[in-house]
């Protein structure tokens, strides 16, 4: 299995994320585990529980963010990180996630937020590629 | 790609980009900058950022971006934009998301000789008192009615409840509350997310310090504020915490679509925003000023903390181990404030992003002892290099809505200067200098590093010649808790 595409990138201040993927579904998935990357969150051993996910915004930019900020608002409320997802997409504005969360044993790097700073998800020759900025 | 041709020079610290740089400009671009400043602001976006939010609606004057700015998302970091009422924008993104984030300033009556034996012991009491780190909570657990009561009443709220003296209040921005909040328009996420965290100093570049005054440059000022050479003080360095963080998030969300139903065009989805005298951009300003009154409670309830701590190290060593509020000021907020603008008084909001205000003389807020003086600024340096006292000045008004720098300005990304510097290396030479630190992450140390800004007494010395701030007292760090 081709590794996930995700590379963090200059910012003067806070953190930037190019993220690449072979369509929308991808690029949703690999934002996901290069924002955790960035956190550094260490999942604690023992069980994981499975959860469903389910976030909607008028446009793909959108629901990217949205969906990047329902992962970061459990991590804050609830402790958790996450092993592994499952995403369905309809429309390009609707996600339904199942995820696998575990309770966080370790953490680095608080992300306040997701911004849409100079956000735009761009056709490429493989796919799809954006940079997302995260206020740290 | 912003060129240094691009400006024109106003005067010795002083460049514009005018409106004719770019067909969407409203108002020229003003950086208050030496050639050095000027320059390395080039470096990055932040000159582009600064261009992106000419473009604003209802925007008067001009921009004014300070010199220890540095690359933001929407904004750039060190950015002073207002917009009139009542058909002027407000733009979360030029706000932040860390709304009022700011710094308060103790003074004390113990001498750094006194307290050094103490050092190590206070740095750890500091340390354990007042919760720092990733998703830290407070020691407090607020219901929704008290939460809801903080939005309206700021560090009223502490006052009461027993974390704060009158005298913190009057030495507060604006007294720790801001009018207009309605904690029906915060969402039950932020609610969720600030409840746990009163009181909690929180991660990235937040710290408390203990510091010296090293050297004051304005006597009169200085003993109003109860500084003086040798003496030791205290700052705090944060803000609403996820309260503010998710008070920002849903809005700028929510103007996505607003922008369209006002047909605001923009170069960056960043810096939506509302007309002012819209129902959105009423919403944003009602739930904006709950973050900001948060704020001023949470840096009240670390004050309590930071008191507990010295009493616990303190008392018995020392004849006075008091802390005396010298001010506490936001550089993240947009606040509607009177202005003269083409010779005529206008209302506006002035959105300071990773600026701090900077009254002159003669402003009423201020308590009787500074109001001849004009107002405190706090502006605290990278660690390990100094901090400065400043005051602001008449000019200030005219020049940049009465506002000033906030600190040094990043230089280094975070990934560079992880690259650079190794966090338990940087530890150690700050000891060796006996500076003494408590952190929870060494990386996240090695972030902070002095390399990583910018050389904050070239700052300083950018401010005060361009006349929107003189100098009070200049300070050295003894001992860190880094967030």
């Amino acid at each position: 299995m081709k590794e996930p595409y995700f590379e963090e990138i200059e910012h003067t201040a806070d953190q930037a994320l190019r993220v690449r993927g072979i369509d929308f579904k991808e690029l949703l998935h690999n934002a996901a585990l290069g924002m955790l990357q960035l956190t550094g969150a260490i999942p604690r051993s023992g069980p994981s529980q499975d959860r469903k996910i389910e976030v909607q915004a008028p446009d793909r930019e959108g629901l990217l963010v949205t969906w990047l900020e329902e992962l970061l608002f459990s991590m804050e409320t609830r402790g958790v990180t996450y092993t592994k997802f499952e995403l369905h997409i309809t429309g390009d504005t609707h996600l339904v996630a199942k995820v696998q969360e575990t309770p966080i044993a370790a953490i680095t790097r608080y992300i306040k937020a997701v911004t849409y700073h100079d956000l735009e998800i761009e056709k490429t020759e493989d796919g799809l590629e954006t940079t997302v900025v995260f206020d740290v | 790609m912003i060129h240094k041709q691009d400006f024109r020079k106003l005067g010795p610290v002083l460049w514009e980009i005018p409106t004719s740089y770019r067909h969407d400009m409203r108002v020229p671009v003003r950086i208050i900058a030496d050639d050095r400043i000027l320059e390395a602001a080039l470096g990055d976006k932040s000159m582009l950022q600064a261009v992106n939010a000419s473009t604003l609606p209802g925007l008067v004057s001009h921009i004014t971006v300070m010199p220890d700015v540095h690359q933001g998302y929407g904004f750039p970091i060190g950015g002073v934009a207002a917009t009139r009422l009542p058909h002027g924008v407000i733009s979360p993104g030029g706000i932040g998301y860390d709304i009022n984030c700011g710094v308060r300033l103790l003074s004390s009556r113990i001498s750094a000789k006194a307290v050094e034996p103490h050092l190590d012991d206070l740095a750890n009491a500091l340390y354990a008192n007042c919760p720092s780190g990733v998703g830290v909570k407070g020691s407090l657990r607020l219901s929704v009615k008290q939460l809801d009561q903080i939005c309206r009443q700021g560090a009223e709220w502490t006052l009461k409840n027993g974390y704060a003296r009158e005298e913190d209040l009057e030495r507060t921005e604006g007294g720790g509350c801001i009018e207009g909040a309605d904690p029906a328009h915060v969402s039950d996420r932020a609610k969720q997310r600030g409840r746990p965290q009163l009181g909690s100093l929180g991660a990235g570049n937040h710290f408390i310090e203990v510091d010296i005054v090293e050297q004051v440059f304005h006597p009169e000022a200085a003993q109003a504020m109860g500084l003086e050479e040798g003496m030791i003080a205290l700052q705090i360095h944060c803000g609403s915490r996820g309260f503010g963080h998710q008070i920002c998030s849903d809005y700028v969300r929510e103007l996505q679509g607003a922008v369209k139903r006002y047909q605001i065009q923009l170069p960056d989805r960043e810096l939506v925003c509302a007309p002012l005298n819209s129902p959105e951009g009423k919403r944003y300003l009602s739930a904006m000023t709950c973050a900001a009154n948060y704020a001023f409670a949470n840096r009240q309830v670390l004050v309590h903390h930071a008191r507990r701590s010295f009493e616990q190290t303190l008392a018995g060593k020392v004849s006075d181990w008091e802390l005396h509020q010298v001010y506490d000021i936001a550089h993240n907020i947009g606040k509607i404030e009177e202005h003269v603008v083409d010779g005529e008084k206008v209302r506006v909001c002035v959105h300071r992003k990773g600026a701090t205000r900077a009254f002159g003389p003669g402003f009423e807020e201020l308590p009787d002892e500074y109001r001849e003086l004009g107002q405190p600024v706090l502006v605290p340096g990278s660690m390990a290099t100094s901090s400065w006292v400043l005051l602001g000045t008449e000019d200030s008004m005219a020049l940049s809505f009465g506002s000033t720098c906030h600190g040094a300005g990043r230089t280094m990304s975070r990934k560079r200067a992880k690259r650079t510097v190794r966090g338990d290396q940087l530890r150690e030479r700050m000891e060796s200098k006996g500076i003494h630190v408590r952190a929870r992450s060494m990386p996240g140390l090695a972030e902070e590093a002095p390399q990583a800004y910018k050389d904050v007494d070239a700052v300083i010395e950018v401010v005060v010649r361009a006349g929107i701030a003189k100098k009070v007292a200049r300070l050295r760090p003894l001992a860190v808790v880094k967030g």
